[in-house]
């Protein structure tokens, strides 16, 4: 018959409007400033840069791939004159301009996807509006750079397994060292050996 | 108690006894258009506040809550902000009349509630023809909607008047309708007479008109009017955002568009008081044990239980189509409506010295209207054969 | 007098509206400035305690003749100025006649009764029950002869209105409606 739905309708609605009253499982909504809702852990916003210990240790080379990957062409960087050397021991380049127009970046994670340095990785923050939005949406550096315990907080199992990574990589440059060192030291007692022969056959 | 009932009417005779003789007559009219005023804008805001409220817990959400206590200086907010808004005047509209149309939506609904009698001696005037009144200036709305859609030289505008026009005169003649059992029955066109002829309890409940099957009957048919006559949701077509933007409404900002507003709840206030008067005994109390009560008091708790209700309604049917729309005026409400006047006249004569007993013309009303309403509700959804979906389910 | 003062007030704005209606170019202006009119008259009629026929003129012209004349207005020539009409009417000698026969028709009633002496009314409002009384008893057979022809021009309207579609007219849409693939179909279609 006609109304029967309405009806229907009508006693559902007022159910949910004592219901949220009574019961706090109606009501979803999260207070926002008060109440937030931890970040998932696969949420990913604007690019940051990893640092190991200090402001010192950049992961980034400053090879510029990043900066050619980039479909919104947001992130700048300029070399420095320098070379420091990198955790493995190697002498490497280090930014000296590193900035990433956040106005322009659409969070697509290009740039973390091909950086070979794991310096380039996905934040999470999203509170970023500011008063200027010319300079105040240009990061630099120093706003991007963020420790690599950071990152270990907001992405726990992609920073462990880096870390594992880098970890071994570390470890066998370290034990080819070794070697390379043993090897030479090894050499260094052959060559002083056989000059001792020599010099003992010439004696 | 009598001394609370009557202490607006005490204040304003007090007030008119300290003033000099000349100007007395003056500022009783300036005092009543205040207090008419002043009342119904606080209304106004609570509504749409208590409105958002109502309509989140509804739908499981809080509603506004963030300015002042509980939320509840979220009106004094939106109207910091309506009018510090840029007026937007479109370049090829038609200014004048563009400028016009709140106003002349806005004033004469004001006018509507000068007839309703809010409390014992408490009308602004005591119109001989207080019904028509309403009705007439309540006709100035579809002018009004029709000059903003039109001047806005906007599609969408123009078609959300049109709408809106063909919607208020399909549903003024229900609206009017369902109203003339209740003008018939007490004898007069006066409100006061109205709410006057439902005084009386009977084992101590009150007689008001929603206690009998026409009244009862008629009191929804009237609702539904009334919802469809304010551009209330489910008939809120006028404005159908998903559909036509915002209807008439698309090119105003600001302040007019607060106006429209303000006009569109005053139109729904203004029927909600006025179907209070008419079914629910204005402002009698509803049990002779609450009789104490100021008569002022009752009319407002019926006055907001209906508001409640058409909250509830808004946040429960969604918007129908154009074609139901105006089928369900032509083909439901009307012959409703009529069939109800026919019950109305069989109450009326069987109350004179027929002698019979009241249930069994309770019998007699209920077997005209039910019926009836079966029978055009049926018509109203033609049985359709089962739709198969081919990809569905 | 302070009657009197908004009575001259409303009565020039009747005769403004009035003449507006006749001389804008826009017809909607027109109609919207003829409701004007119509409202400014219903005023007077009020000033005058004609309480019943001031609503009634508010309700039915206002309300819904003028609403009908501007969508008879949008129906047929839109609200579009049309270039090269003249507001002037060429024919404007039998216009003139018009106006002067039905200046002599509303005069001569007005002439012939007590116009001008100043006599008290009778009663000063007609209680509107006292209208409706008079309605069904003296003026009983004018009152259904209106509503007759009311009626016969609402049956008349519906009737022009409901004109069924010829046979022919009727497009079948079942022939419309292309037969969707089934999925053996699409798969046969690929596969060669």
């Amino acid at each position: 018959m006609l109304g029967s739905g309405i009806i229907k309708g009508m006693v559902e609605t007022a159910r949910n409007f004592f219901g949220s009253y009574v019961s706090r499982e109606r009501l979803t909504t999260v207070q926002y400033p008060e109440q937030q809702l931890a970040p998932h852990e696969n949420a990913r916003t604007i690019p940051l840069l990893v640092y190991d210990g200090d402001m010192e240790h950049l992961r980034c080379t400053a090879c510029g791939i990043c900066e050619m990957e980039c479909p919104a062409q947001c992130i700048y960087i300029v070399k420095d004159t320098v070379k420091k050397s990198d955790y493995l021991g190697r002498m490497q380049f280090q930014p000296r301009v590193f900035d990433i127009d956040i106005s322009v970046c659409m969070a697509c994670g290009i740039c973390a996807e091909v950086c070979p340095f794991d310096s380039i990785m996905m934040d999470q923050v999203f509170a970023l509006s500011t008063q200027n939005r010319f300079s105040g949406l240009l990061l630099h550096k120093e706003d991007l750079a963020k420790a690599n315990g950071y990152f270990h907080a907001i992405h726990p199992s992609d920073a462990g397994d880096i870390d594992a990574r880098r970890d071994e990589d570390k470890r066998k440059a370290e034990a080819k060292a070794k070697a390379a060192v043993a090897a030479k030291a090894a050499a260094a007692i052959k060559s002083s050996e056989a000059s001792a022969k020599q010099v003992e056959v010439a004696a | 108690m009598n001394n609370l009932d009557q202490i607006f009417v005490y204040a304003k005779y007090w007030l008119l006894s300290q003033l000099p003789g000349g100007v007395q007559s003056l500022v009783s009219i300036v005092l009543d258009i205040i207090a008419i005023i002043a009342v119904f804008g606080t209304c106004f805001a609570l509504t749409t506040i208590l409105e958002r409220k109502g309509l989140g817990r509804i739908q499981n959400r809080y509603g506004p809550n963030r300015v002042g206590p509980c939320g509840l200086l979220q009106p004094m907010a939106d109207a910091i902000k309506m009018l510090t808004k840029e007026d937007i005047v479109p370049f090829a509209a038609d200014k004048v009349v563009h400028y016009l149309a709140p106003l002349v939506l806005t004033v004469p609904i004001w006018l509507a509630f000068s007839v309703i009698p809010f409390g014992r001696e408490m009308s602004a005037i005591d119109l001989d023809a207080g019904v028509l009144f309403f009705f007439a200036v309540g006709g100035a709305s579809e002018l009004a909607v029709f000059m903003a859609g039109w001047s806005s030289r906007n599609k969408y505008s123009l078609v959300g008047a049109m709408r809106a026009i063909a919607q208020m005169i399909s549903y003024e003649v229900p609206l009017v309708l369902a109203t003339i059992p209740v003008i018939m029955l007490s004898g007069s066109l006066n409100l006061n007479k109205i709410v006057e002829a439902q005084s009386g309890y009977a084992f101590g409940v009150a007689q008001w008109n929603v206690f009998t099957p026409w009244g009862f009957a008629g009191f929804f048919l009237f609702l539904i009017a009334a919802t469809a006559e304010s551009n209330r949701s489910p008939f809120d077509l006028p404005e159908g955002e998903s559909e036509i933007i915002a209807g008439f409404l698309t090119e105003y900002s600001g302040f007019k568009y607060a106006l429209f507003f303000l006009g569109e709840y005053l139109g729904l206030f203004a029927v909600t008081a006025l179907s209070v008067t008419l079914f629910l005994g204005g402002w009698h109390a509803p049990l002779q044990v609450l009789e104490f009560l100021p008569s002022w008091f009752c009319f407002f708790v019926k006055f907001a239980a209906i508001i409640a209700v058409f909250i509830w309604v808004r946040g429960t049917v969604p918007r129908l189509r154009f074609d139901q729309l105006l089928n369900f005026s032509w083909r439901f409400l009307v012959p409703l409506t009529l069939v109800n006047l026919l019950v109305a006249v069989v109450w009326h004569f069987t109350s004179l010295g027929a002698g019979l007993d009241q249930s069994l013309r309770w019998l007699i009303s209920a077997a005209m209207i039910v019926p009836a309403y079966v029978y055009f509700g049926r018509a109203l959804s033609p049985n359709r054969p089962t739709r198969i979906y081919q990809y569905a389910e | 007098m302070p009657n009197n003062i908004s009575f001259y007030i409303f009565a020039v704005g009747v005769l403004a509206t009035a003449t507006a209606a006749m001389r804008l170019r826009n017809p909607v202006h027109c109609a919207l400035a003829a409701a004007a009119a119509f409202a400014g008259l219903a005023v007077i009629y009020f000033q005058l305690d004609a309480e019943f026929i001031s609503f009634a003129q508010l309700l039915i012209y206002v309300g819904a003749i003028s609403i009908l004349v501007i969508f008879a207005v949008l129906l047929t020539r839109g609200s579009d100025i049309q270039p090269g009409v003249e507001l002037a009417s060429p024919h404007w000698l039998t216009g003139l006649a018009i106006a002067v026969l039905v200046a002599f028709v509303i005069a001569v009633p007005v002439c012939s009764s007590s116009f001008g002496e100043k006599i008290a009314p009778k009663m000063t409002v007609a209680p509107v029950k006292l209208i409706g009384e008079e309605l069904m008893t003296r003026y009983l057979f004018p009152l259904e002869t209106m509503g007759l022809l009311l009626t016969v021009a609402l049956i008349g309207a519906a009737v022009i209105a409901l004109r069924e579609p010829e046979e022919s007219e009727i497009r079948n849409p079942k022939s419309e409606i292309r037969k969707q693939p089934t999925t053996e179909e699409l798969v046969a279609e690929v596969q060669p």
